[in-house]
């Protein structure tokens, strides 16, 4: 296709104000969450680590914050374990329902996540199950699942199943071939796709606010703060620690499992 | 040979023979677990949407009615948060796609690869990023004190009042889902190969006729997967409503949310929250209909 150099030359603009766009939000709390003041506004005058503290003192803040690691690491270990596996009977096995049942894993993100969220309030309702740190897993572990077996299904697209005949024929059991050949060649798509979870896990506050009750998670404190307006400078420095704590694990991820296009394959909050 | 050992063997022969033994023990315990969290509660949230909720006691009442869904569709006032929902995802899906549709093509096509690089991680970050952050940030962006207004007043220009706003639902929703938008573009876009177009060029079509006939077809299911997420999205949220909208930013989202959380009404929430997933499955049947999904 010959695009006039202006035509370039304008895309290329239009790229850059979109880039602007997408970042410079994000550029504008992490400044104000070293502003002194405690009205939030541009220039800052007088910069300041204080809010941190502030926020790292308050006592709610560290138990909502330790929820959300627990909550997190076991949604995360659960979604590992059960993405990998469906990951691996969906791509190695050929059977009836095949493709229904990899368009319906996929419903979780599909759908809101209200929907989802609603559904395991009404599910536990029925059930009579109390809301717990335990409903607040299942529910992660349900839609972290989906990114971990995204993640796995693209890296056995890729690799080739020879290796795992060679290594039966000369000999290794099921389980040996698993352990030495497969895993390795899947590693750094499985600790993407946990890392992916987690940070996914970590920041979710739709399916959570169906599913946690009166507990409090690091994003439920942050919502809760802003609904009432109050502390809204102590609200920005653990924003910013969310905010932290959800890019480095992705850019890692990113990084080891860079030449994959495993982040196109979608998510949702 | 321990007895242990050969036991082992003939296990594994016995899997590699029986290659639906191995499907089915990797299997089971991902579906079932999807079968009895996931799909039973879809059907806990159908069930429960037939109750009601007793208005002395706040008990929810095991007896089948069609109270909520009458409730719904008679009172006009669920009738304008629907309406007001389905405009707002339409709105949002629209203007993803005209902004992710040159930015995409762009990354795609034109950007050295080094460069391409880079606008993927960029486009990637606010994807992944904190959704409460990015809220946040807007919170800041567009109150009456807020970074807009300073920069408007500053730069000695008229104020614009976006705070609390539909227009400012429409600016946050836009920002908040536009990755979703531009990755699968960018994924359509990348499919196709170069020399097409140059093969379009040679046989003496113009960069527009091309445009139209020749990349648009094949870009088409990217922007129907974007505009599944974006429509989706838009019809989940409670969050962007409550923080970014006012007093006239009810969505089906914040209703849902008002009757389960704070009107302790579940039964009603669970109706609504199936009008949601009605209007989903509407719009993936139209999307359908225009043969969106042919070339997937």
């Amino acid at each position: 296709m010959k695009l006039a150099r202006f035509t370039r030359a304008g895309l290329a603009v239009f790229a850059a104000l979109v880039v602007l766009f997408l970042l410079g939000p994000l550029l504008v709390i992490v400044l104000f969450a070293f502003d002194k003041s405690n009205v939030q506004s541009l220039p800052i005058r007088h910069w300041t680590t204080h809010w941190f503290a502030v926020a790292f003192n308050d006592p709610a803040v560290r138990s909502a914050l330790w929820l959300s690691v627990k909550a997190g690491l076991a949604a995360t270990l659960i979604a590992l374990v059960l993405g990998t596996l469906v990951a691996f009977g969906i791509h190695r096995f050929r059977f009836f329902g095949r493709d229904t049942i990899s368009l319906m894993l996929v419903l979780p993100i599909a759908l809101p996540g209200i929907v989802t969220g609603l559904a395991l309030q009404s599910a536990f309702n029925l059930t009579h199950i109390d809301l717990s740190i335990y409903t607040i897993i299942v529910g992660h572990a349900t839609f972290c699942m989906v990114v971990v077996f995204n993640n796995v299904v693209a890296r056995l697209r890729r690799t080739s199943t020879s290796l795992i005949e060679a290594s039966a024929d000369l000999g290794a059991r099921p389980l040996q071939t698993f352990r030495l050949v497969t895993l390795p060649m899947l590693s750094t798509a499985i600790i993407a796709g946990a890392l992916l979870a987690f940070a996914l896990s970590f920041d979710e506050v739709i399916v959570t606010t169906f599913t946690a009750g009166a507990q409090n998670t690091l994003p439920l404190w942050i919502f809760g703060a802003i609904l009432r307006g109050q502390e809204l400078p102590e609200v920005n420095a653990v924003v910013v620690f969310v905010l932290v704590l959800t890019v480095v694990p992705i850019a890692y991820a990113a990084r080891i499992s860079s030449g994959e296009r495993t982040f196109g394959s979608g998510e949702s909050k | 040979m321990s007895v242990r050992e050969r036991t082992r063997q003939r296990l594994g022969a016995a899997l590699w023979r029986r290659p639906w033994l191995r499907g089915a023990l990797i299997l089971s315990p991902p579906l079932m677990w999807f079968l009895v969290v996931y799909l039973a509660s879809l059907v806990a949230l159908l069930i429960t949407a037939f109750f009601s909720v007793n208005e002395l006691t706040g008990n929810i009442v095991y007896q089948w009615t069609w109270a909520n869904f009458s409730q719904i569709f008679t009172q006009s006032v669920y009738g304008v948060i629907i309406l007001r929902t389905v405009i707002m995802a339409v709105l949002v899906t629209i203007t993803d796609a005209l902004i992710a549709l040159p930015f995409a093509f762009f990354i795609a096509k034109i950007a050295s690869r080094r460069s391409r690089q880079a606008f993927l991680a960029l486009v990637f970050l606010p994807l992944w990023a904190s959704y409460l952050a990015r809220v946040y940030a807007w919170i800041n962006i567009l109150s009456n004190h807020g970074v807009l207004p300073n920069l408007e007043s500053h730069l000695g220009l008229p104020i614009t009042n976006l705070a609390y706003t539909n227009v400012a639902m429409w600016i946050v929703f836009s920002y908040l889902w536009l990755p979703f938008m531009i990755v699968p573009i960018y994924g359509a876009f990348e499919r196709v190969p170069d020399s097409l177009l140059e093969a379009s060029a040679d046989l003496g079509a113009g960069t527009w006729f091309t445009f139209r006939q020749v990349l648009m077809p094949m870009i088409l299911p990217g922007i129907v997967a974007g505009s599944i997420f974006t429509f989706s999205l838009t019809l989940g949220d409670f969050i962007t409503p409550l923080l970014i909208g006012g007093s006239s930013s009810n969505f089906i989202g914040n209703a849902i949310y008002d009757s389960a959380i704070n009107g302790g009404d579940l039964p009603f929430a669970a109706a609504l929250a199936f009008v949601s997933i009605a209007i989903m499955a509407i719009y993936l049947f139209l999307a359908r209909l225009a043969g969106a999904f042919d070339a997937i």
